[in-house]
């Protein structure tokens, strides 16, 4: 087995323009960028970001995934490992700490609390983005390719797929985030998501 | 020998990493470890032998992850017997000479507790207490936690050891790069915590290698008066043609371990990464370092679920706000069971610079231990700071003191017996500095000696219960030196005599000045008074202007404000006289249009002071009628023609609410206008902002919200809704694995609430899906959810 890699990373440029997007914000108002302006300084330092990845032997079999540690059948991810021999499964997060602020907010002023939930959002898919990056680049090193990552609960993927990527990566240990009985994370701003290794010519 | 007796004046040796080497005798990946000790059972005692044979003093049993969230309780049996029968048999087989003991070791669930995740934390202290009880059935000699990452899980797992056992436990948490847990605790808070708890040996494992760490263990020695414990990684693993290294060599593992040990470390292993290796080069180089002393520490301190707060420094403000006496928006709010109002009410404390939060929500007509439990986690959730828990009723301080995250302040004991047969054993079971009123069955003493007196006996009493002078704040009484003008000097020197005595003292200051005009500047000249006198602490209202200048100002004279910064930072947040100027009313004309654009905006605080204004001339009705809801009508149509997103609507919703508090001060009674409406996030979802952006316009348009909070029972909303006879209930879930349990809701309420509406929203659901699980309406959005409400109490007002 494959030992599992633990990353604590800087924090990625923040793109604003995702956080309105997120927010389904076109038009910021003079308040509205205040207010962002506010979160994010409040935010600065508060985040932690950290990933744990493994890497795995694959093989497809028409909508049958073998992903080395746990057989799925899902079209969706047979079709975004067509042609990988390998996959990596990682899981990241920006902590505990913004499940806090947001709890906070909740109580002082749902304004920021949305704004601070959405910035999460963009914050770990900044991260996920930032991982994925580095594998990518890891990977070109040998002349492979990577595939866009995807993630359980998305297409025909089942959520439960969770609890056998939570066993492999073993991660409340390795960067602190636990899965509960509703297959729900925590932190919350955390994703867990699938990347196919192949050759470029698949 | 027990080895808490063998640790007084020895080192003690444990074992190094378990999983590292199962996996390269080809355990899976996904596959639990805990089996190996039944299907592997001889790979696993070797593994045991071998750091018995190395030099280790105590093996941990094979049961990291053993626990029923992962195995059957059969299954959980045979694997816990078996892992210690490993233990033992390599013990006997082994060749080592020394004192040899089997620990039962325990990790982490897996899941987070309540509120971060969803674990209830007595259903983890129920996980570890049937691992404990299985445990002493098969004969271990100490329990040890261990790679604990949480510290209120770390408390329920030593609440499981300590009521399921009398075995010697010792606490182990992981920390992180930053020297703090992954939840945010410090190596104070923890050390705080557990030495509150009882537990015989705290420190660190896992995460970094033994230099990494060593900061961290630092920290542990400045402030531990118990054993501390290492067992680092061998270093940072990084992944070599597909197999795993470490980077720190058995020997330079054992010199870091060696020098931390001649600094106080008093019990050295290894984790992942470590092998018989590291610990065999471990006892070998540390052989002739004689340990250090154990000595206490003297400190005094609370700690929350992040930090600790040392008494005996500077002195500790305790806020006094969260307390209905003699509050009447606090006391309708407390049975109305408005928790968002006392939340806000501390967290305003803390800004304000409050270091500790008194919590006492004692009502005649409502259940005091239900609701003070209720509230302590509640706190908990939006604010760091501890808590003193203060009531007189020993149920509701049991059941508080238990839930609490990290070690709270206990208000109050007295001298009289039953006060102290009540609370000292609560205070030694769950830890805690406990305040000591200076009274007893003959009241209180005129004079300081009388009172310094009864302070001595109280210790007496305390130490009977094996709790330390250093776990006792005195509180010698302030009273009205109306009523007596030498009241004040009598509480100074009484002050005086017991910091002499080297006991902490605290004071609810206020109480000076009771009957007496400008009670304000008199408390604050107290205050400072006692703090010349030794005052550790006092009960306070940190808003009152007077008693933080009077704070800052000691701190500042007195050489405890270093370079100043603190009396600095506070001068320039006092208000200029020319912003008092710029503040003058403006005529109600300008007010009003400047209202309207003010909520339009979102400028929550200039919505409340244009309220202020507008209140000098009008009613507060008119300015409801004729300026909040125009305006939240406005914007809320914006929002319905997308013309204003979502954050504009809830900045305009806030400075609406800000609006509606002033209001709400000027109004008899409350300011709900409309029908009840009861909202929740149902069972087993956690997300509730979207619930909370509801909640917030809901009650702008003047309805009166009952919100459940997130993760509510149907059986818990049904019973709201048929105690309120509610005409509406709004349900909220974010994941698809939570609509059955708002469908299990729905059906509920059609059945034994046969009256209410109910509208239901979330990212997961749409109208097709509310209609299928037999919702009343889908509310798309936070708006729709008023619109529908509106509707329901137009067809009520119909009905009626």
């Amino acid at each position: 087995m494959n030992a599992v890699n633990v990353k604590e990373y800087g924090a990625p440029p923040t793109s604003r323009r995702e956080i309105w997007r997120y927010s389904g914000v076109t038009q910021e108002s003079p308040e509205e960028a205040a207010l962002l302006a506010e979160c994010l300084a409040e935010l600065e330092g508060r985040l932690a970001y950290r990933a744990c990845w493994c890497e795995f032997p694959v093989s497809v079999m028409g909508n049958e995934v073998d992903l080395g540690f746990v057989r799925v059948r899902s079209a969706s991810l047979a079709k975004r490992l067509a042609g990988c021999s390998r996959a990596v499964i990682f899981a990241a997060t920006v902590g505990a700490q913004l499940d806090r602020l947001i709890a906070r907010y909740g109580v002082l002023s749902p304004a920021k609390a949305l704004l601070l939930d959405t910035i999460g959002t963009e914050r770990v898919e900044a991260l996920c983005d930032t991982v994925c990056e580095d594998l990518a680049a890891e990977y070109a090193k040998s002349g492979l390719v990577t595939r866009p990552r995807f993630s359980a609960g998305y297409g025909d993927l089942a959520l439960s797929l969770q609890r056998d990527i939570f066993a492999v990566l073993d991660c409340p240990k390795k960067i602190g985030v636990s899965l509960g009985a509703e297959l729900l994370m925590s932190p919350a701003k955390s994703v867990t998501a699938i990347v196919g290794v192949g050759y470029e010519n698949n | 020998m027990k080895i808490t007796e063998f640790l007084k004046s020895n080192i003690v040796y444990l074992d190094g990493g378990m999983g590292t080497l199962l996996q390269g005798a080809g355990l899976a990946a996904g596959e639990l470890p805990e089996r190996w000790s039944i299907s592997h059972a001889e790979a696993v005692k070797s593994v045991h032998r071998a750091y018995f044979d190395a030099g280790s003093h105590v093996v941990s049993t094979n049961t990291f992850g053993a626990n029923a969230l992962k195995f059957s309780h059969e299954e959980l049996d045979a694997v816990v017997r078996a892992a210690v029968e490993n233990a033992r048999a390599a013990a006997t087989e082994s060749c080592g000479t020394q004192p040899k003991w089997v620990a039962l070791d325990i990790g982490p669930t897996g899941r987070m507790l309540k509120p971060l995740g969803d674990l209830d934390f007595e259903d983890a202290v129920s996980l570890f207490a049937e691992v404990v009880r299985l445990g002493v059935k098969y004969g271990v000699d100490l329990i040890f936690i261990e790679t604990m990452n949480d510290a209120y899980e770390t408390k329920a797992a030593v609440l499981a050891a300590k009521e399921n056992s009398t075995l010697p436990v010792f606490v182990s948490n992981a920390y992180g790069a930053d020297g703090k847990l992954m939840t945010g605790a410090t190596p104070a808070a923890m050390a705080a915590m557990l030495e509150g708890l009882g537990v015989d040996a705290i420190g660190v494992n896992c995460s970094l290698g033994p230099l990494a760490l060593r900061p961290v263990v630092e920290e542990y020695l400045r402030v531990a008066s118990v054993p501390v414990l290492l067992k680092p990684n061998a270093g940072l693993p990084r992944v070599e043609n597909g197999k795993t290294v470490y980077d720190v060599g058995p020997e330079a593992f054992a010199e870091a371990l060696t020098d931390l040990l001649s600094l106080g470390l008093r019990l050295a292993g290894g984790c992942c990464g470590t092998t018989p290796e590291y610990i065999a080069a471990l006892t070998a180089q540390s052989r002739s370092v004689t340990p250090k002393p154990l000595t206490d520490k003297g400190i005094t301190a609370v700690s929350s679920y992040t930090h600790a707060v040392t008494l005996g420094g500077a002195p500790v403000l305790i806020g006094e706000r969260i307390n209905p006496t003699g509050k009447k928006r606090f006391k309708e709010a407390l049975r109305a069971g408005d928790m968002d109002y006392i939340l806000r009410e501390g967290i305003a404390e803390e800004e304000c610079g409050a270091h500790i939060l008194d919590v006492n929500v004692g009502l005649p007509d409502i259940d005091e231990s239900a609701v003070l439990e209720k509230t302590v986690c509640a706190l908990q959730e939006v604010t760091a700071l501890p808590l003193q828990i203060d009531t007189a009723d020993s149920t509701a301080m049991e059941r508080a003191l238990r839930r609490y995250n990290g070690k709270a302040m206990i208000n109050s004991v007295s001298g009289k017996a039953e006060s102290m047969a009540a609370v000292f054993p609560l205070a030694k079971k769950y830890g805690g500095v406990v305040v000591a009123l200076t009274l007893d069955e003959q009241g209180i003493p005129a004079t300081a000696e009388g009172r310094v007196e009864i302070a001595k006996r109280i210790l007496a009493e305390a130490e009977k219960y094996g709790i330390a002078k250093k776990e006792l704040v005195f509180d010698p009484l302030a009273m009205a030196v109306s009523a007596d003008p030498l009241a004040a000097v009598e509480t100074l020197r009484a002050v005086k005599m017991l910091h002499s005595l080297g006991c902490h003292t605290s004071l609810g200051v206020s109480n000076v000045s009771f009957g007496l005009p400008g009670r304000e500047m008199l408390t604050a000249s107290f205050f400072t008074l006692a703090m010349g006198q030794g005052l550790t602490c006092a009960i306070m209202n940190p808003h009152a202007a007077d008693m933080m200048r009077a704070y800052h100002t000691y701190l500042a004279l007195t050489g405890q404000d270093e370079s100043f910064t603190k009396y600095i930072a506070f001068a320039e947040r006092q208000p200029s006289p020319l912003a008092v100027v710029q503040q003058a009313p403006k005529t109600p004309e300008v007010a009003a249009s400047e209202l309207q654009g003010a909520i339009a905006k979102g400028l929550k605080e200039r919505a409340a002071a244009l309220t202020q204004a507008l209140l000098l001339e009008k009613d507060p009705l008119s300015v409801v009628e004729n300026e909040i809801i125009p305006a939240l009508n406005t914007v809320g149509e914006g929002f319905e023609k997308k013309t204003v997103y979502l954050p504009g609507l809830l900045m305009s919703a806030e400075a609406a609410k800000a609006a509606f508090e002033v209001i709400k001060s000027k109004m008899q009674g409350g300011s709900a206008t409309k029908c009840a409406v009861v909202l929740a996030t149902v069972k087993g979802d956690i997300h509730d902002i979207g619930k909370n952006i509801v909640k917030l316009l809901l009650e702008n348009y003047g309805f009166a919200v009952t919100d459940l909070g997130r993760d509510v029972l149907p059986e818990a909303v049904l019973e709201t809704v048929v105690q309120l006879k509610a005409p509406l209930v709004g349900l909220s879930a974010l994941m698809t694995t939570t609509v059955p349990a708002m469908a299990e809701t729905v059906t509920m309420l059609r059945e034994r609430a046969p009256w209410c509406r109910i509208m239901v929203g979330g990212a997961v659901l749409t109208g097709e899906y509310a209609a299928a699980i037999g919702a009343d309406h889908y509310a798309k959005d936070a708006m729709a959810g008023v619109r529908y409400a509106e509707e329901t109490f137009r067809a009520l007002k119909d009905l009626k």
